[in-house]
């Protein structure tokens, strides 16, 4: 398969970006090295180029009905400019994906969403929507934009002054807000939101204007892989690694994201869910620290002190705010409460593990 | 990008190094082997008194993104671990050569340091 490339590849080469395979995509993992970029971004403020993230448009008389029917979340609840996080779940509940859905401005008259799926599947998606419009019999276009458009993210506690410094001032946007805004002469969708546990927005624009924004910018570039220390950080999980339909199908309610369920109105997946929100879960998502020295990854067993094996880690690493090593993984619910001491087989060597409250960063 | 490779040592296509430093060897990591790791954040070395044998793996190195084995350049026992690298791994970034080395190790057989690449073989191989 041909990887894909963000429109910003041949720049960020020319800025030493070392690379990597990302749902197919050709990202840049690191330029200044994961250390520096994640302390840049909590103690000033980092650039990333998320291109490789899914675009899609959905417009139409039916476009509001056909967005509730396939997120778990309130799409009707939201107004022109809000943006809400939801599941993108099949009829067992169990997630194929999550995503930010985002109310653009009406477009002739209708209601038009956008909402952001992770790399890899735009594909997927734009065939769920339009098999689920034409079963369902709505009327709504849905528009791949992937490629089409990129995306950018600009966080930290100086987001905000790197902003107002190339283009106007956003302050006005509250957290999961967005409006069209004027960034380095680039009219851009720039919504207050992240994936890092800071402060700051994400903007998306024409992939023909992405470079001069970027090259605006006058801030610390940062790859996938210091995005991945910081979310993780702020115990925000990452689809295909903290769940994936296929390699570990988990639901909201076992992710610990009972906040993005709403039963209001019908979804697909919302049976499922409505059972398990009654009967409850048998394993769910925790956050641990290491007791020992080591490293969590994705894979390593975890065990009871008895060493028993009773789940796996689904992300972790050494964390450089805490200088901690920490992780996340699925549990059986016996065993999720802050302060449970649990082991984590690192390399065959079992090591003390502590649970820990979510998010690790306040 | 240019990697530091100096000529005072030999080297182990898997990115180790090892020079000589009166009786015993040095072993440490390459500048391109760190620069791949990224920030270095854990090590795990044999004790002292343990033996280690060329071309086998000796421990391991960890950065934030990866976990990566360590593989012996030569063979012996091993007579001293950096353990200043127990709380400060990022002297492995820092100065891979000097401050970073690993281990010092009483060589059971000193042709083995001939077998290896030296500074310009291992210079072709990551440039």
């Amino acid at each position: 398969m041909t990887e894909r490339t963000p429109p910003l590849h041949d720049e960020h080469r020319g800025a030493d970006a070392e690379f990597t395979d990302f749902g197919g995509w050709s990202m840049p993992v690191e330029f200044a090295g994961i250390r520096a970029e994640h302390e840049a971004v909590r103690d000033a403020v980092g650039r990333f180029d998320v291109s490789h993230m899914s675009q899609l448009v959905v417009s139409g008389p039916d476009a509001t009905e056909l967005m509730d029917r396939l997120t778990t979340n309130d799409v009707a609840s939201l107004e022109v400019g809000d943006a809400q996080y939801a599941a993108i779940t099949d009829e067992r509940g169990v997630m194929l994906d999550d995503t930010v859905v985002y109310r653009l401005p009406d477009r002739r008259a209708q209601p038009t969403y956008r909402f952001v799926p992770n790399a890899g599947h735009d594909e997927q998606m734009v065939e769920r929507w339009q098999h689920h419009r034409d079963q369902w019999g709505l009327a709504a276009e849905v528009d791949d934009r992937t490629g089409e458009d990129a995306m950018l993210a600009i966080q930290g506690p100086e987001a905000l002054d790197t902003m107002a410094e190339i283009g106007e001032d956003v302050s006005d946007l509250d957290r999961f807000e967005a409006r069209w805004a004027d960034v380095a002469g680039v009219e851009c969708w720039v919504a207050r939101t992240g994936y890092t546990g800071e402060d700051g927005v994400e903007l998306i624009c024409p992939a023909a204007t992405v470079s001069t924004v970027w090259s605006a910018m006058d801030c610390q570039r940062c790859g996938l892989g210091a995005r991945d220390t910081l979310r993780l950080e702020a115990g925000l999980l990452l689809s295909g690694e903290d769940f994936d339909a296929e390699d570990n199908p988990r639901t909201p309610y076992e992710a610990d994201l009972d906040f993005i369920v709403d039963f209001g109105s019908e979804f697909v997946g919302l049976d499922a869910l409505a059972e398990q929100a009654e009967e409850g879960v048998a394993e769910r998502i925790v956050g641990f620290q290491l007791e020992e020295r080591g490293v969590p990854r994705h894979g390593y067993t975890i065990e009871t002190p008895d060493g028993e094996a009773i789940g796996e880690v689904t992300s972790g690493t050494m964390s450089p705010t805490l200088d901690e090593a920490i992780g996340l993984g699925y549990v059986p619910v016996d065993y999720v409460e802050p302060g449970t001491e649990l082991r984590v087989v690192v390399r065959d060597d079992p090591k003390a593990a502590t649970v820990r409250e979510l998010p690790f960063l306040e | 990008m240019s990697f530091d490779t100096p000529d005072d040592r030999r080297y182990l296509d898997s990115h180790e190094w090892a020079a000589e430093d009166g009786d015993v060897v040095r072993i440490g990591i390459s500048d391109f082997a760190q620069d791949e790791l990224g920030d270095v954040v854990f090590v795990e070395f044999p004790d002292v008194g343990d033996s280690i044998s060329a071309g086998e793996s000796f421990g391991v190195v960890e950065s934030i993104k990866a976990v990566s084995d360590l593989y012996a350049p030569i063979s012996g026992e091993v007579v001293e671990v950096n353990e200043a690298l127990l709380d400060r791994p990022e002297l492995v970034n820092d100065d891979p050569y000097d401050e970073g080395w690993m281990l010092a190790v009483e060589p059971s057989d000193e042709g083995e340091l001939e077998e290896l690449l030296d500074a310009d073989a291992y210079r072709e191989q990551v440039e």
